[in-house]
């Protein structure tokens, strides 16, 4: 498997500008996305999650903007010559060259089918379009084809004739594998999938992470895979990032994250969810006190600090945290693990 | 953890039917029925919570809504147990009997910025209940909404306030309260942490526990997700297409269930745990039509143990150890291995 970063994000800020105030929805974000690889992005609502899932992409509308940071993505891997560098974050979201990108070498579903597709048109439509509007040097027989090929592998029954039919009369689970399909249409680098089985129940969901899963090996993407559930990152991702707040808290692998949580939300979050068991009656849950606050008004230095148990007084309502290596591809941005905080920490006892 | 409650049964329901008409045409003929619940019997005991667990139109809804007549049953009864012991044929009560009925049993909804009114304060929607019963006035209103308040967990100094200064816990919390100012028995909470952050699900389930045992209420908790049912859950009953499948104690349920419908809801949980695989044996197929359900055992389309029996006559709901019931033709053959390990 390759390993190059194939999207690298830096500094990443996508703000609201809104008349009751600036929302800071993505606050300064940096991270990879290796070629081939699932990473998870974890967080609760109104974290910045899906706006940073549209900020790769450049949907975010106005008043919404990116406003700083790069987004580099190597083009290049496509051809299987890495190196071919493109900034998506100075593209005009309008212009040729991300409209390239979007829908072919990135794509992306949705958490709830029915709102994605056009309701007035089949689904084979939808999909041929988007196989035409990338691809000029190929009939339209061939890409309907290309189309039942691809609706056949995602599990639609009798696919030549469900390509005809239109959105509504599918069920949940089989408008989520069409969007899948569609997604898959143009062979892509990189799926984004935002909350792709939140709408669905429990049994389809295991179906539709089982046939994403699959389709993932199959076709070698990489996958950015948005969702607030533990379990589902736990089942399909090799690394996770966790957001609070319209920031990284903290990034890792997934067994690192479950075996050894540094940060305190991500620690908290653990222990706050109920989980199947075995054996016996269940301990309490552990809550996390209050609430993810209001957009408009962030908690001064550490956006965490109001709910955290281990919130330094003086410091971590003051100071903002920095991501800190705390292990190989481990890091956290929390001031327990930052040599200021220890200082900090110990200035505030000898006073 | 609360254990189970010894008590008497506090709510008897029999064999309850809620179907919808499904009409066609100029004159609304009807041409079918929707079974929305189809057949329902299960027992609360004071003072226990019973899960009821389901996925999407499996009827675990429409079933709370029929125990109160928000939804008029088609058919069955539903008994409930008053404080002095007289038993109340509800399906069959008459207005006012109903309205006594309603204040002993009381509703917390899914959605908390649907079901609070954005025009009332909280003082009001919490005092409402008690003013539409005419059962307290002035300043003796105003201390009983303040006293709900502080119970669930929030300051009465916000009760002049909006709903929309709340967050979606803190509107959850409000909306216990109104739940619980009638001073209720029995409480139906439909999904009621479905909508919250995770991290604030703990907080609601961890009140709802709290309450449970200083008010000494019965809960018909209902939900799709497995490990809130388990986590507060003395017993359990699972539902698909109209009919509970199994009804068992909630270790039983999910150690050593004895329908392969309550085995496939468990295995397709997705473990919050990396070294778990717990992805990899899904059901086959979609959900049965409740309008057009299929012969025999509803679940025989995507069981992986069907035999021809199955295709053909209909399983009873049947106890196959003590307080164990399934509808299953095999539930005593079949070794299923509940939560994997």
């Amino acid at each position: 498997m390759q390993t190059m970063p194939l999207l690298e994000v830096r500094d990443l800020k996508t703000h609201f500008f809104l008349d009751e105030g600036t929302v800071r929805a993505v606050d300064g974000v940096s991270f990879d996305i290796r070629s081939g690889v699932v990473l998870g992005v974890v967080g609760e609502s109104g974290c910045g999650k899906s706006v940073l899932a549209r900020s790769i992409m450049r949907i975010v509308r106005p008043p919404g903007r990116t406003i700083e940071g790069r987004i580099t993505y190597d083009r290049g891997m496509r051809r299987g010559a890495a190196g071919d560098f493109v900034d998506l974050a100075q593209m005009p979201i309008d212009g040729s060259e991300i409209r390239d990108i979007r829908g072919s070498e990135i794509t992306m579903i949705f958490q709830e089918p029915m709102v994605s597709f056009s309701p007035v048109h089949t689904i084979g439509f939808q999909i041929i379009e988007g196989i035409l509007q990338h691809e000029t040097d190929i009939s339209k027989d061939e890409a309907r084809n290309r189309a039942v090929e691809i609706l056949r592998r995602v599990g639609i029954p009798n696919p030549e004739s469900r390509i005809d039919q239109y959105p509504f009369s599918l069920s949940g689970g089989m408008r989520q594998r069409c969007m899948i399909a569609m997604a898959l249409a143009s062979d892509p680098n990189l799926l984004i999938a935002d909350e792709p089985t939140t709408a669905l129940d429990v049994t389809t969901q295991a179906q539709i992470l089982e046939l994403m899963a699959e389709l993932q090996r199959e076709f070698g993407m990489a996958m950015m895979l948005i969702t607030h559930n533990l379990g589902v990152v736990a089942q399909m991702a090799e690394e996770v990032i966790v957001m609070y707040l319209g920031k990284i808290v903290e990034w890792t692998d997934i067994d690192t994250l479950f075996d050894d949580p540094k940060h305190p939300y991500t620690a908290e979050l653990l222990k706050s969810i109920p989980r199947l068991r075995r054996e016996g009656q269940a301990e309490r849950l552990t809550a996390i006190a209050g609430s993810v606050p209001s957009p408009y008004v962030r908690p001064s230095g550490c956006p965490f600090h109001p709910r955290c148990p281990q919130a330094v007084a003086g410091l971590c309502d003051v100071r903002e945290p920095e991501l800190v290596q705390v292990g190989e591809r481990h890091v956290v941005s929390c001031l327990l693990y930052s040599d200021g905080a220890s200082n900090g920490a110990a200035e505030m006892e000898t006073e | 953890m609360v254990s189970a409650a010894e008590g008497s049964n506090i709510l008897e329901v029999r064999d309850l039917q809620a179907y919808f008409p499904i009409t066609a045409g100029l004159w609304r003929r009807v041409v079918g029925q929707v079974r929305a619940v189809d057949g329902v019997s299960f027992d609360l005991k004071e003072g226990e919570t019973l899960g009821l667990v389901g996925e999407s139109g499996c009827g675990k809804t429409t079933t709370g809504r029929a125990i109160i007549r928000a939804v008029e049953p088609t058919g069955g009864e539903v008994f409930y147990r008053m404080r002095d012991d007289t038993l109340i044929e509800a399906t069959a009560a008459d207005g006012r009997t109903m309205q006594t009925l309603r204040q002993q049993i009381q509703i917390i909804f899914q959605d908390p910025f649907a079901s609070l009114n954005p025009r009332m304060t909280i003082y009001d929607i919490v005092a409402d209940p008690l003013r539409v019963n005419s059962l307290a006035s002035g300043g003796e209103l105003e201390d009983r909404v303040s006293e709900m308040l502080q119970m669930v967990g929030m300051s009465p100094a916000f009760m002049r306030r909006y709903p929309h200064a709340f967050s979606g816990g803190q509107r959850q919390r409000i909306g216990i309260a109104r739940s619980l100012v009638m001073n209720p028995r029995l409480v139906i909470a439909d999904e009621p942490v479905s909508a919250l952050d995770v991290s604030v699900q703990a907080q609601i389930l961890n009140l709802m526990q709290d309450l449970q045992q200083d008010l000494g209420l019965t809960y018909l908790f209902i939900s799709h997700d497995l490990s809130v049912v388990q986590y507060i859950s003395h017993r359990v009953a699972v539902m698909y297409v109209g009919k509970i499948v199994e009804l068992a104690p909630t270790h039983e349920l999910f150690t050593r269930p004895m329908h392969p419908y309550t085995q496939a809801l468990l295995s397709s949980v997705p473990a919050p745990n990396p070294r778990v695989k717990s992805l990899g044996q899904s059901l086959e197929g979609e959900v049965a039509d409740p309008a057009n359900p299929p012969a025999g055992c509803y679940f025989h389309p995507r069981c992986p143990f069907v035999q021809d029996v199955c295709r053909e006559t209909e399983p009873e709901f049947r106890e196959i150890a003590p307080s164990h019931f399934a509808r299953c033709h095999f539930a005593e053959d079949l070794d299923l291995p509940g939560v994997p390990a």
